[in-house]
């Protein structure tokens, strides 16, 4: 204890303040985490038992994980889900990083307002678009396909333009003037320089979308009908009308397939943790 | 794109030659064009390369259709049969609809549960993250799970855990002494549970802030310090101050996205077979807005809600930035 004010406290204080946190931490993991076992618990019960909160069921049924399959065809929407996504996420990385290095790199007329442009894109409410769009599809023929759930994503979305080009920013011109020396073309300059140095941030950009796109219940809405071509948010969302609303209360089936829906994220966030957390740290601060 | 761009650099590249039959200060003049100008011309063509795929989307995906969805909201276009225009009918019929009144207070009620309390909520656990060392790592990918979640599968996992009689969340609640209330069939509870779904999946918000928090100099804290600060007043003037670039972000970030929620109200609340029963308590706009254009194909009508949201957004941002800009504390070169 020396002057009073800024007197280190005894080390006492700084533990038991340390476990204190951990006891906080703790509580508020299980809040995050608890929702998701209990999910996985509530598959696997019969019925009766759904509503239980036990942790551990009482009467394991496996049997869930067969009807659900008879529910729908719920293979058939986990691939279409995957599908939709990948293209979603491919489309809009490419197209994305594209523009936003044409405005990361280049100097020419016009950039700063068409720059504001694409930012204040940022601010429309896509419900102001939806409708046009949907003639628009509707139009071409291809509603009732899954191409209107991606094929907006080759032409770049304002969010992702804006952290690429942020990241492009970080790229020393030099290196970019070196190349331009040794006779490296502007694409050159783009996919041999740019792209692999702001690999992780492609990496995100890539991640989110497909993390959108796989979460995203409205555009299905619009514009699947046939059962065949749903995401698996629609299928989902069909199984919980169906089975568990319509007051039938089989929430043991809907619980399945809440967990089919669920799984695959959690599994590909387990591969990408690391990348996804700490992109979206480095996103922000570029934001 | 390699190859489109290619030929259009050699065609660049034969302009610039082609100068060089000029008489000599014509000549001499093309020699420094080669470098500036033209060079410049190519480079203007390359960047348009690059952006026209944004370009083209802005045209056919954003500009056109905001047109016409202007358009349209000055009609009673219905997809099929006729359509004629109605002038400021659809504006005037947003006014007096109970619906459009119920449905905007109904979402501002979220958002203004949900922006406030998730945002304290995530700068607490954050604040506390940034204290406990090595250990943050987990704990942060533990918060940021439910996140993957879709959200469908979140609103139906909160369907159970808020049922009133056998909920997870007021079994819970009962071990304190507390008596839940009916979150999902209670008219006044609806809000609230949606909030609590969205709550859940906010990792992403507290790995922004714990990034933030880390990165404040520590010099600034052992000076605050020095100057007899405590962990209180270090919070509000130094921590605070430091990451509010990143508050800010997130609040207009998940005050737009909550005004435009739809995902989990639809799913716990809406569907073929809820349509009897449905309590408008529990409608947000957006859930309005798609039944207008999607179910009751009145898409006139919607375009014009759609247009109002727009407004709504807009000032509620722009009323936010000039609050924000007030207290942001932006550090030299982020402006």
């Amino acid at each position: 204890m020396s002057g009073p004010g800024l007197a280190p406290s005894p080390r006492l204080a700084p533990r038991l303040a340390h476990a204190a946190y951990l006891v906080v931490l703790l509580a508020a993991t299980a809040a995050f985490v608890y929702p998701l076992l209990w999910l996985v618990s509530a598959s696997l019960k019969p019925k009766s038992e759904v509503f239980d909160n036990r942790l551990i069921p009482r009467h394991v049924q496996w049997s869930n994980f067969v009807e659900v399959w008879q529910a729908g065809p719920v293979l058939r929407w986990l691939l279409n889900s995957v599908t939709v996504g990948i293209m979603a996420a491919t489309a809009v990385t490419i197209s994305s990083a594209l523009v936003a290095f044409g405005f990361a790199y280049f100097r020419f007329r016009f950039r700063g307002l068409l720059f504001g442009l694409v930012l204040s894109t940022m601010m429309l409410p896509g419900a102001v678009t939806m409708i046009p769009v949907y003639l628009i599809w509707n139009r071409i023929g291809l509603v009732d396909t899954q191409v209107p759930l991606w094929g907006q994503n080759l032409f770049g979305t304002a969010f992702y333009i804006f952290l690429l080009r942020q990241f492009f920013l970080g790229v020393p011109r030099e290196l970019f003037e070196a190349a331009r020396v040794d006779g490296c073309g502007y694409f050159g300059l783009f996919r041999r320089i740019a792209l692999p140095l702001c690999r992780p941030a492609l990496v995100i950009v890539f991640v989110f979308e497909l993390k959108a796109s796989w979460s995203d219940l409205m555009k299905p809405l619009i514009y699947l009908q046939t059962p065949e071509y749903f995401t698996m948010p629609r299928g989902l969302k069909q199984i919980i009308d169906s089975y568990a609303l319509s007051g039938e209360y089989h929430w043991e089936i809907a619980m399945a397939a809440t967990l089919i829906a669920t799984l695959p994220m959690i599994i590909a966030f387990a591969f990408a943790q690391r990348h996804i957390l700490d992109g979206i740290a480095t996103s922000a601060r570029q934001g | 794109m390699g190859e489109l761009l290619a030929p259009r650099e050699s065609l660049g590249e034969a302009h610039g030659r082609s100068r060089a039959s000029l008489p000599l200060p014509g000549r001499l003049a093309a020699r420094g064009g080669r470098r500036g100008q033209s060079n410049q011309a190519r480079e203007t063509r390359a960047a348009w390369m690059f952006i026209a795929p944004w370009v083209v989307g802005f045209l056919v995906f954003t500009a056109g259709p905001m047109l016409a969805s202007l358009v349209l909201s000055f009609t009673d276009y219905s997809l099929v049969g006729q359509t004629r225009g109605v002038g400021a009918d659809n504006y005037r019929q947003l006014l007096e609809d109970p619906r459009v009144a119920q449905s905007l207070l109904n979402t501002f009620v979220y958002a203004a549960l949900f922006v406030p309390v998730g945002t304290c909520v995530a700068l607490g656990l954050a604040m506390l993250l940034a204290r406990v060392g090595r250990a943050s790592g987990f704990f942060r990918t533990a918060f940021y799970l439910p996140e993957m979640t879709p959200a469908v599968a979140a609103a139906a996992l909160f369907l159970l855990l808020l049922n009133g009689q056998t909920g997870l969340v007021n079994t819970v609640l009962g071990w304190f002494g507390i008596d839940g209330p009916n979150w999902t069939t209670d008219p006044n509870w609806l809000k609230p549970s949606l909030a609590m779904v969205s709550l859940w999946s906010m990792g992403g918000t507290i790995v922004i802030y714990l990034a933030a928090i880390k990165n404040v100099p520590r010099q600034l804290y052992e000076a605050a310090q020095l100057d007899g600060a405590g962990p209180v007043r270090r919070f509000f003037h130094v921590t605070l101050p430091m990451i509010s670039g990143a508050v800010f972000f997130t609040v207009i970030t998940n005050t737009i996205a909550a005004l435009q929620m739809f995902d989990q109200a639809y799913t716990m609340f809406y569907g073929p077979q809820q349509k009897a029963t449905a309590s408008d308590e529990s409608l947000v706009f957006m859930v309005y807005l798609f039944q207008n254009a999607f179910q009751y194909f009145k898409m006139g009508y919607a375009s014009a809600m759609a247009w109002l949201l727009f407004v709504i957004i807009l000032l509620i941002t722009l009323v936010q930035l000039r609050v924000g800009n007030r207290f942001v504390h932006y550090e030299g070169d982020q402006r």
